[in-house]
């Protein structure tokens, strides 16, 4: 497809949509799904039909709306329905359930539904910034033709008239990270593929979004699976790569089918495949699964995985930039790395320069959850506070509870308390905390949250998901666990935290990869900020001598 | 396809070992194509066993003591089959803060399966997940295809029971 026929069949598509004057959009993201987004889908569906309005009404699923939950007291029962929102109206619905299609579909274009109306001005909504998830919940996942219509793959197409050389200097210019947590320059490490000399490159990307309360690749991947696509495109053709995978973990069938979709969409329209805008250029994508190892995470352990071998990590160097899958350079990038750059694309680096803090630029998509009022995907720009994250969007401690403490960065981050609430969202401001920005799980916890027993739950974590290649992460995380465990039941002595701190020193300096160097992180941060819990639940030193 | 010494025939006359052939055509029978592999056959037949393994490792020409290192490395590859009934509890950040390993504590007493075994009659099949990325419905049980929750020990527990065939509890014996 060329340039020219893209924007056709975007423009027809713009006009197609523009033809039916209502959308009903139900989300079909994660809790939607678990509370009968399908089944009231359908019944939208057959409703509009029955009241003859298929003309005038366009029923569609759509990715996550936003605020999965909102919980005020912290007594809520599970969602009762699905949210669906109403355009042009900009009517956001939530606890919709299939019995209420008669009434919604009636609904269109009249008075709206008071009683389950959700309020769009609420900082929640008000206060994002959504450049990743721009078109996620307003398009169909399933339709290419939706994603066109909404700009897709111009980006792509514009790239393809450009030298590699420059779509690199653009991404360097936008001051991008990767989004995976390092925050490792996006354009050097372009340029480090670009640069290796090999007439075989692949470009991976890193879906196996592991951190436990993690889940914003997933709204991402299956929202809007057509954007990490064209974002990967790019990248294959700036550093030259003629064939991609995407590395998804097995926990998230819809993701997995809605990118296979997303695939066999673009190759048939000639936006993927042997030869892309009518060019000689190539790239193909493939969907590897994972099975479900944490460790995968880490780059050469996904290589190693999708060479269809145990995940376990290697030395580095040489790095993947150099030598990766089936030994040529490759080159790594999380989900949300890749959804950023046609938008950069399309603005141009210096737009997205212009938003965030000075080192960290652009937007970052966290998933809020927790003991917080309001649970779900946010995007914000860099450099917001996280008062305001917990306070303002997050809306807050539920049930009247005091705030203790948020957790960024699953078992490699760290817990950051109240005192530095005021702190911005950037890589270095979070690592200058003890913890990371990681891929942007959020949890927050209240007063009644015990740290060690959070360290323990984390140490427990690391224990299991250890790969046993290197000795101080498969012996020390099993250590320190114990440890732990004996101080969070009161058996530990100061002797046992002298042990544990100087266990977490040596793990953290001589461990192969990732997963052993941060797995000490949530221990060094709850004892840096909360020590006094655990020497309250330390053995007295008189009674530690009987003992 | 012909069948040579190292390039055996399916263990069993099953429909299914024409998908796995599929999929290790569609990679070249390269030993790169094992993890795919071993997705579609434990797809096929719900575990992974000895004949299976063989069967795989033999065709993609890798020691049948990696394929096993492979199968025994990832947590979703089983090499006995599972239960009729998979009770997944999430041990997620979120669900853990909101009580989980209260949840999984209740469930292991009370139907006396430990996480990650199958109870004898092979009815229930127990797993703790970390994080099945549903963290406003914490704390959360995946019962088969249904979520269940802000759950407990005792809702779990009795949809399990309620949905176990009235046969299958007649026969139990002590």
């Amino acid at each position: 497809m060329t340039p020219e026929q893209l924007a056709q069949l975007a423009g027809s598509e713009r006009a197609a949509a523009a033809a039916i004057p209502h959308t009903i959009a139900v989300c079909t993201g994660g809790s939607c799904a678990s509370a009968g987004a399908e089944r009231l889908c359908q019944a939208v569906g057959r409703e509009v039909v029955a009241a003859g309005r298929q003309a005038s009404c366009r029923v569609m699923g759509v990715g996550c709306l936003g605020l999965c939950r909102q919980d005020r007291d912290g007594v809520a029962a599970a969602a009762a329905g699905a949210r669906v929102r109403v355009e042009p109206a900009g009517l956001l619905y939530g606890d919709v359930t299939a019995a209420d299609a008669p009434r919604l579909v009636a609904s269109v274009g009249r008075e709206p539904l008071g009683e389950r109306l959700v309020d769009t001005s609420q900082p929640f909504f008000t206060r994002q910034r959504r450049i990743v998830l721009e078109t996620c919940g307003r398009i169909d996942p399933c339709r290419i033709e939706d994603y066109v219509a909404a700009g897709g793959y111009v980006s792509l197409l514009q790239a393809l008239e450009t030298p590699p050389f420059e779509v690199i200097a653009e991404v360097t210019r936008s001051g991008l990270r990767g989004r995976g947590g390092a925050g490792y320059p996006t354009g050097l490490k372009w340029s480090t593929v670009a640069k290796a000399r090999s007439p075989e490159k692949y470009v991976v990307c890193n879906a196996d979004e592991g951190d436990p309360g993690a889940f914003m690749d997933r709204t991402v991947l299956e929202g809007d699976p057509h954007r990490v696509l064209e974002g990967m495109a790019i990248a294959a053709w700036a550093v030259g790569a003629r064939s991609g995978y995407i590395y998804c973990r097995a926990e998230y069938p819809q993701a997995i089918a809605r990118l296979r979709t997303a695939i066999r969409q673009a190759e048939r329209l000639g936006l993927l495949g042997r030869s892309i805008g009518e060019t000689h250029f190539g790239f193909s994508v493939e969907v590897r699964v994972g099975a479900g190892a944490f460790v995968c995470g880490e780059e050469t352990a996904l290589i190693a995985s999708i060479e269809g071998g145990r995940g376990t990590p290697r030395p580095r160097p040489p790095y993947p930039a150099e030598q990766g899958l089936f030994g040529k350079p490759t080159l790594i990038n999380n989900v949300e790395t890749f959804a950023n750059v046609p938008a950069i694309l399309r603005e141009g680096g210096d737009w997205l320069a212009a938003i965030g803090s000075e080192k960290s630029k652009g937007t970052k998509v966290f998933s809020l959850a927790g003991q917080v009022v309001n649970t779900g995907v946010i995007e914000v720009p860099m450099g917001t506070t996280l008062r305001e994250i917990v306070f303002d969007i997050g809306g807050g401690i539920p049930g009247g509870r005091g705030f203790k403490a948020v957790q960024t960065g699953g078992p490699s981050g760290g817990c950051i308390p109240a005192s530095h609430l005021d702190t911005p969202v950037d890589y270095e401001s979070l690592v200058g905390l003890g913890s990371i920005m990681g891929s942007g799980g959020m949890i927050v916890m209240d007063d009644s949250t015990s740290m060690v027993d959070v360290a323990r739950y984390f140490m427990g974590f690391s224990m299991k998901e250890s790969c046993g290649k290197c000795v101080p992460c498969r012996v020390g995380t099993v250590h320190m666990h114990e440890l732990l465990r004996r101080i969070a039941e009161g058996r530990g002595t100061a002797r046992d935290l002298a042990l544990l701190e100087d266990l977490c020193d040596m793990v953290r300096h001589t461990s192969l990869c990732g997963l052993g160097i941060a797995a000490p992180s949530p221990v060094l941060s709850t004892l840096r900020w909360f020590r006094h819990e655990y020497e309250e639940r330390l053995v007295r030193p008189a009674a530690a001598g009987v003992a | 396809m012909s069948t040579d010494r190292n390039r055996p025939a399916p263990p069993t006359p099953d429909d299914h070992w024409k998908t796995i052939d599929a999929v290790m055509r569609r990679h070249a029978y390269s030993p790169h194509a094992l993890v795919e592999t071993l997705h579609a056959a434990q797809e096929a037949f719900g575990f992974l066993d000895k004949p299976t393994l063989a069967y795989v490792a033999a065709w993609l020409r890798v020691p049948l003591s990696r394929a096993y290192g492979v199968v025994s490395f990832y947590h979703l590859f089983r090499t006995r089959p599972r239960g009729r009934q998979l009770c997944v509890v999430c041990a997620g950040t979120a669900c853990y803060i909101k009580g989980a390993e209260a949840v999984l504590a209740g469930v292991e007493r009370q139907l006396g399966v430990r996480d990650g075994e199958t109870s004898a009659d092979g009815e229930v099949s127990l797993l703790s997940a970390h994080c099945v990325g549903q963290c406003g419905l914490a704390p959360l049980v995946l019962l088969d295809d249904d979520v269940l929750g802000k759950t407990t020990a005792e809702e779990v527990v009795s949809q399990i029971a309620a949905r176990r065939p009235p046969a299958v509890e007649a026969l139990e014996t002590a």
